[in-house]
């Protein structure tokens, strides 16, 4: 027996990956969505063939908004529960000559991230149930100069999903923010991270199960990310604006 | 994984997946791999490159002998199918040749049937080399077999042994509870190494207690249990980290074949070296090996001892004289274990590592895929 179907979207994510094997070894069927989704046939087999459960493959653009409900008609069901890993950092340095490359970051991270979770909020308003996930950022919290494109986004994403949950709140719909810190991922990849500071894939992935589990809004992923956080936020804008963070 | 055929056994995976997965994946389904080493903590592509060995090797040989086919990619980015009918060079030179011949990139591999996830083990208790090399003839027709030697025991005791032999436990000699769900085993709690300490734990005095308590808990001859799959190939995944136990200068390894002719004696020279030194080895495993094929292979037919030791330099002259031994009784070295040797030694043990360098150099192998092991031995 299944225990229901996870679409996740951003299938090639790390974060994204390990979050869907995660809920294949609960017992969930998985609905994949990326780019090119034929290319992720063999993590296609590889969940099917550790956990048993279902799991289909769906072309998905975040950057296509014309598509949106084309993609979300043609999914097997309705899921019960969207995980969205979809993000770009892009880099910083590039981000502030290039308007482009600026805007990229941008509608990859908030604007195509928040507009697919209102039609798939929507469309689990009209049915009565759903979680929606969305993996939002720390950089979200407080602009820096080394990512504030990204970390603008990120920072709108976060509004998006707190609204969404104000305003899902009362119609048996739940909306869970994650908050991962730094992670191991080819996303930070060849940066240099501290290691008490960084979580492995699939710790984020265990903490979105559990934090759903336990029907929790916002969540972090390492305890101490929490504290971190709330020094940064902490620290008044006077000082904050010539530190090098 | 990309592909299981529940009829055949036959596994199509990526060479990153690890050997913990795939037992969890197909094991609850009857399968189980057919050579397994001593950790499940190893990838599908390392357990090629080092072509493992396990407890049955004395009767199904190395884990090349379940491969069915591999996917490498050379030095320019080509990726070549091989197997025993294509590219058979590549293939042989591949399973055993430490990544040195290209990326491994996928593998078709076979699983065993087993009736169960549990294993009947015998452990007969030997007091000396002499009766531990008679028990390993006699015990040729079990499925597993080793042995684990106390290494700090001298003169009429040197070889002092419990030997462990292993078959899989069909369901209906099992317990009521395990006989119904065969394939499940108790949920064990892993633990961890909570801290290095500065210095190696294993003083001498403590292994030597340590071997004696081993020893005394084995000492009713011949004494049947049943032990889970975890507990008994894998004795030491339960502890994450365990090698800290060796504290911060962590530890070296040793392991040699010694083929049958010289296998008494060149184990005794090693045993007495090592009892003489003091050095407690906190693992000595000998293990019969059969015949082996395959071009750069570790295993030969005769008897391998593995040993681990504190990092220290007394050890890293042990290990040389150690070394020598080896070599004057015909024996090899495994590389898979080794961070030290020199390139005199291993050559000498082995003429196919000239050959195996020669090949990569005409292949251009050579150039972009190199190790710290590879660079230091000369291969």
């Amino acid at each position: 027996m299944t225990m229901g179907t996870l679409l996740l979207l951003g299938a090639r994510s790390d974060i994204g990956l390990a979050t869907a094997h995660r809920f294949a070894k609960a017992g969930y069927d998985i609905q994949l969505a990326a780019r090119n989704s034929a290319a992720l046939e063999p993590a296609r087999a590889d969940l099917q063939l550790r956990y048993n459960v279902s799991v289909s493959l769906h072309d998905f653009d975040v950057l296509d908004r014309q598509s949106y409900d084309r993609f979300l008609d043609a999914l097997p069901e309705l899921p019960d529960l969207v995980v969205c890993a979809i993000g770009l950092m892009g880099d910083q340095i590039e981000n502030e000559k290039d308007i482009e490359a600026a805007s990229l970051v941008v509608r990859s991270t908030y604007e195509g991230p928040a507009l697919i979770l209102e039609a798939l909020a929507n469309r689990f308003d009209r049915r009565g149930s759903g979680k929606i996930v969305g993996i939002s950022s720390v950089a979200g919290n407080r602009g820096r100069a080394k990512n504030y494109v990204y970390g603008s986004a990120k920072a709108g994403f976060n509004a998006y999903l707190s609204g969404l949950r104000n305003r899902m709140a009362r119609r048996g719909i739940h909306v869970m923010t994650v908050l991962p810190g730094f992670v191991n991922t080819k996303m930070t990849h060849g940066m240099d991270l501290p290691e008490k500071l960084t979580a492995e894939p699939e710790e984020v992935a265990d903490a979105i199960y559990e934090g759903l589990r336990r029907g929790r809004n916002v969540i972090y992923v390492r305890a101490i990310w929490r504290i971190v956080m709330t020094i940064i936020n902490a620290i008044p804008e006077p000082i904050f604006k010539k530190m090098n963070i | 994984m990309v592909d299981f055929d529940r009829s055949s056994g036959r596994l199509v995976a990526e060479s990153g997946v690890l050997l913990q997965d795939i037992i969890t994946a197909f094991l609850p389904h009857g399968w189980f791999p057919a050579v397994t080493p001593g950790t499940k903590f190893v990838t599908l592509g390392g357990m090629i490159a080092a072509d493992v060995h396990g407890k049955n090797h004395h009767v199904e040989g190395s884990f090349r002998n379940f491969i069915d086919w591999l996917d490498v990619m050379d030095a320019q980015g080509n990726v070549r199918r091989c197997n025993r009918e294509q590219n058979t060079e590549l293939f042989d030179w591949t399973v055993g040749g430490l990544g040195l011949t290209g990326v491994i990139l996928r593998a078709g591999i076979r699983l065993r049937p087993v009736p169960s996830a549990w294993i009947r083990q015998t452990s007969w208790v030997l007091p000396d080399l002499d009766a531990t090399l008679a028990a390993f003839h006699e015990a040729e027709s079990a499925s597993y077999s080793v042995a684990w030697i106390d290494c700090l025991r001298s003169g009429s005791d040197l070889g002092r042994s419990v030997l462990m032999l292993g078959e899989h436990a069909l369901p209906e000699e099992l317990s009521d509870d395990a006989a119904r769900y065969p394939y499940e085993i108790p949920v064990k709690t892993q633990r961890s190494m909570p801290v290095t300490p500065p210095f190696s734990l294993l003083s001498s005095g403590l292994v030597k207690a340590f071997n004696a308590v081993f020893y005394w808990n084995a000492r009713r001859k011949r004494e049947v249990s049943f032990i889970d799959y975890d507990s008994y190939f894998y004795p030491l995944d339960t502890i994450l980290g365990w090698n800290r136990i060796y504290g911060r200068r962590g530890f070296m390894q040793f392991q040699c074949v010694l083929p049958l002719e010289t296998a008494r004696d060149g184990l005794q020279a090693i045993l007495n070296e090592t009892s003489r030194t003091g050095a407690g080895s906190f693992l000595a495993v000998l293990k019969r090996l059969g015949p082996q094929n395959g071009a750069f292979s570790f295993p030969m037919e005769g008897y391998t001892l593995a040993l681990d030791f504190p990092a220290t330099a007394r050890m890293l002259s042990l290990l040389e004289t150690l070394d020598e031994i080896t070599l004057a009784h015909h024996g090899r070295f495994y590389l898979a274990k080794d961070g030290r040797m020199s390139a005199e030694i291993m050559h000498q043990s082995d003429a196919r590592a000239a050959q195996f360098r020669q090949l990569r150099q005409n292949s251009g192998a050579a150039e972009t895929f190199q190790s710290k092991q590879s660079q230091r031995l000369v291969i």
